[in-house]
């Protein structure tokens, strides 16, 4: 009886799915509402971000970048779900997470600053709601239903939403910040994008658990499994929570399934000593991009002269952006003395008149 | 001017910092309605509603990861540990992520996060509960460690601690809850962050503590007057940064000096102390600087605490040591 429970209960999280492979509707009831240039806008800043990770691939293996977690293969999962946020909404990222809160609004040649560990690739713009990269795993969960509950006491009309991966579902402040989010009813979207390897631990071992998205249910909340290589299955599913949250029905979990392609960061990963190449072939008939061309092409709305353009700007634009980098004035070790505290206590005082000294010579 | 204990100086503060400031949030386990373990927060839920002073679910990291979340969106958290040694479910959230979120963002965000928590021997707890924990607090860059030792410095210190634009560790030693009243006003104060106290005047040496050892040398002090020893006491309240213009002062003008913490002798903040006379004062120095520390053993079982805990006796006998030195 206990086991028929459980089948049961795994029998509800069935992977939401809009485009199949072929880039055809299969669940036409959930297409989402959006125009043409909403779909072209969709496509542009899925190949966008694609030529923005080979370049940085590159750039790192150039030794011109510093730590990077490659992104392709998970380009539906990140955009999808930004593309269903507002621009006052807040991201909370986690450390694979930059183009999303570069298609939020940070600036590009700062998503490089934060790369190269410049203090300046934090500084965050006015009027943007988005933080750091958190390298801690977990961590950003349970700030997530901090901010969430937040903008709930402040009556703000906007949600909090955060990224981690199937490992960072291990966690226990995935779990705290479920259930603190739960309990709280505050306006939260949990995004676990399932790429199937905690650097090189399978998802299968993470868990017993058939689905990450059926741990929402441990919480009390809903919890959703969605293709994460289909970049309209994965909006819809973030409108909806966004939707949710709005109302005041609290958070959502989301597990996207997808795939990276590249090693975990550029930093001696080795994916072949993990995974074969059958699995990434099978994964790579996914693509996010593949299916989401075919289907526009199948409505006259993408071309090949189209997708160059998206190209050429994409490098042009990447090569302005280190450029900026690189002219950015090198940090100091007072620049890091004086962010430390708005009152410098006495020894830091000390300390940053040792190093102005130092670096005045 | 009303009398108070040091519990209730501190509920006071967070009474008048609620006043004061709508954004200020208390909370925390059974912080609501309950009023704390300890009634820190009796009354403050029915005065200032359940939005403002709310009961958290049982998760420690989960309560720092909510200060943080609502330091972004412009609110200033009181949170409780309910007991300090239950830190280490959140040594992530305090050490690895509140205290560094100005230096992360260039000082674009902060973090203006008060971590209030009782902690400190002689209650008889179960285990890790009473433990001196704040030498691992004091050495994490980006925090603020305030241990007060008074009602009068409690309510002082926690209003500042409250109103700093970033993360303080304000730690209230158990023993002290309700041992002793004194005058405190009702109206609001601030004692300033980052500055020592001299709590008795002496000439002879210097007695460099904090939290309730500060009791325990004051009554050390009185029994050493009687043999003709005087003792100056300089209480560190704030324990991270170190005040060392005071105690530099008073080691100066004493020449001697003895360093007394309830934590064991690697831990605290003891160590820190010694080296930073070490490096200021060594030729003012007549005798080696000494510690009263616990011994170096995880804080004990309520059985043997009374045995573990330093007392007055060690404070004497420390401070012979160096006077005859």
């Amino acid at each position: 009886m206990t086991t028929n429970i459980l089948e049961q209960a795994e029998g509800h999280f069935e992977m939401f799915q809009v485009l199949n492979e072929e880039g055809e509707v299969v669940n036409k009831e959930a297409l989402p509402d959006l125009s043409d240039e909403d779909l072209k806008e969709l496509m542009k800043r899925m190949v966008y971000t694609r030529i923005f990770d080979q370049r940085a691939v590159s750039l790192n293996r150039q030794g011109r970048l510093g730590f990077y977690a490659p992104v392709a293969g998970q380009e539906a999962s990140m955009l999808g779900s930004q593309y269903a946020l507002e621009q006052k909404d807040w991201i909370i990222p986690g450390y694979r997470d930059v183009p999303q809160i570069v298609w939020h609004g940070l600036p590009l040649y700062q998503a490089f600053l934060f790369s190269r560990g410049h203090f300046h690739g934090g500084q965050i713009p006015e009027e943007l709601n988005v933080l750091s990269p958190q390298i801690i795993i977990g961590a950003q969960i349970v700030q997530t239903a901090g901010v969430a509950l937040g903008l709930k006491k402040k009556g703000k009309d906007s949600v909090a939403i955060t990224y981690t991966g199937d490992g960072g579902a291990s966690q226990g402040d995935f779990y705290e910040g479920m259930n603190f989010a739960g309990s709280f009813k505050a306006p939260a979207i949990f995004v676990v994008q399932n790429n199937q390897f905690a650097i090189s631990v399978p998802a299968g071992e993470q868990t017993a658990a058939k689905t990450i998205a059926q741990k929402a249910v441990a919480a009390g909340i809903p919890g959703v499994q969605v293709d994460g290589m289909d970049v309209l299955a994965v909006y819809a599913a973030t409108q909806e929570a966004r939707s949710r949250a709005l109302n005041g029905e609290g958070p959502t979990l989301l597990e996207t399934l997808c795939y990276r392609y590249g090693p975990h960061t550029m930093a001696g990963d080795d994916p072949t000593r993990y995974r074969t190449s059958d699995l990434d072939d099978e994964w790579e008939k996914r693509d996010p991009l593949v299916r989401f061309r075919k289907y526009l092409e199948s409505k006259d709305l993408w071309s090949e002269e189209q997708e160059n353009e998206v190209v050429d700007k994409a490098k042009e634009e990447i090569k302005a952006a280190i450029k900026e980098a690189d002219d950015t004035p090198k940090q100091k070790v007072s620049d890091l003395i004086e962010n430390m505290h708005e009152v410098l206590p006495p020894h830091l005082k000390d300390q940053l008149e040792e190093y102005r000294e130092k670096e005045s010579k | 001017m009303a009398q108070m204990t040091m519990i209730q100086a501190i509920t006071d503060a967070m009474r008048t910092e609620l006043k004061n400031d709508e954004n200020v949030l208390v909370f925390g386990e059974d912080v609501g309605q309950y009023g704390g373990v300890f009634r820190a927060t009796e009354g403050l839920q029915k005065e200032f509603g359940e939005d403002r002073v709310f009961d958290t679910p049982l998760a420690e990291s989960g309560i720092s990861g909510l200060s943080i979340g609502l330091s972004l969106t412009g609110f200033r958290s009181v949170m409780e540990i309910q007991f300090f040694g239950f830190v280490f479910e959140t040594m992530d959230g305090i050490a690895g992520q509140m205290s560094r979120l100005r230096y992360r963002s260039g000082d674009h965000y902060n973090a203006p996060v008060t971590v209030r928590s009782p902690f400190g021997g002689g209650v008889k707890t179960p285990e890790l509960h009473a433990d001196s924990l704040e030498g691992l607090m004091a050495q994490s860059p980006g925090l603020r460690v305030v241990v007060p030792s008074s009602p009068y410095d409690a309510k002082g210190l926690l209003i500042s601690s409250i109103r700093d634009n970033d993360p303080v560790v304000f730690l209230e030693h158990m023993k002290l809850y309700r041992s002793f009243r004194e005058e405190v006003p009702e109206e609001e104060y601030t004692v300033d962050l980052d500055k020592a106290a001299v709590k008795r005047e002496g000439k002879d040496v210097s007695i460099i503590t904090y939290g309730a050892m500060v009791q325990t040398s004051l009554k050390a002090a009185d029994e050493l007057a009687e043999e003709g020893i005087e003792a100056e006491i300089v209480d560190l309240r704030t324990i991270s940064p170190l005040d060392m213009e005071t105690v530099l002062e008073s080691v100066k003008k004493t020449n001697r000096a003895i360093v007394v913490q309830e934590a064991q002798k690697q831990a605290g903040i003891a160590n820190n102390v010694v080296a930073e006379i070490n490096e200021h004062a060594i030729l003012h120095l007549e005798a080696p600087v000494l510690r009263v520390t616990a011994p170096d053993t995880v804080f004990p079982f309520a059985a043997a605490e009374d045995v573990w805990l330093p007392d007055h006796t060690n404070v004497i006998e420390k401070v012979k040591s160096v006077v005859n030195f």
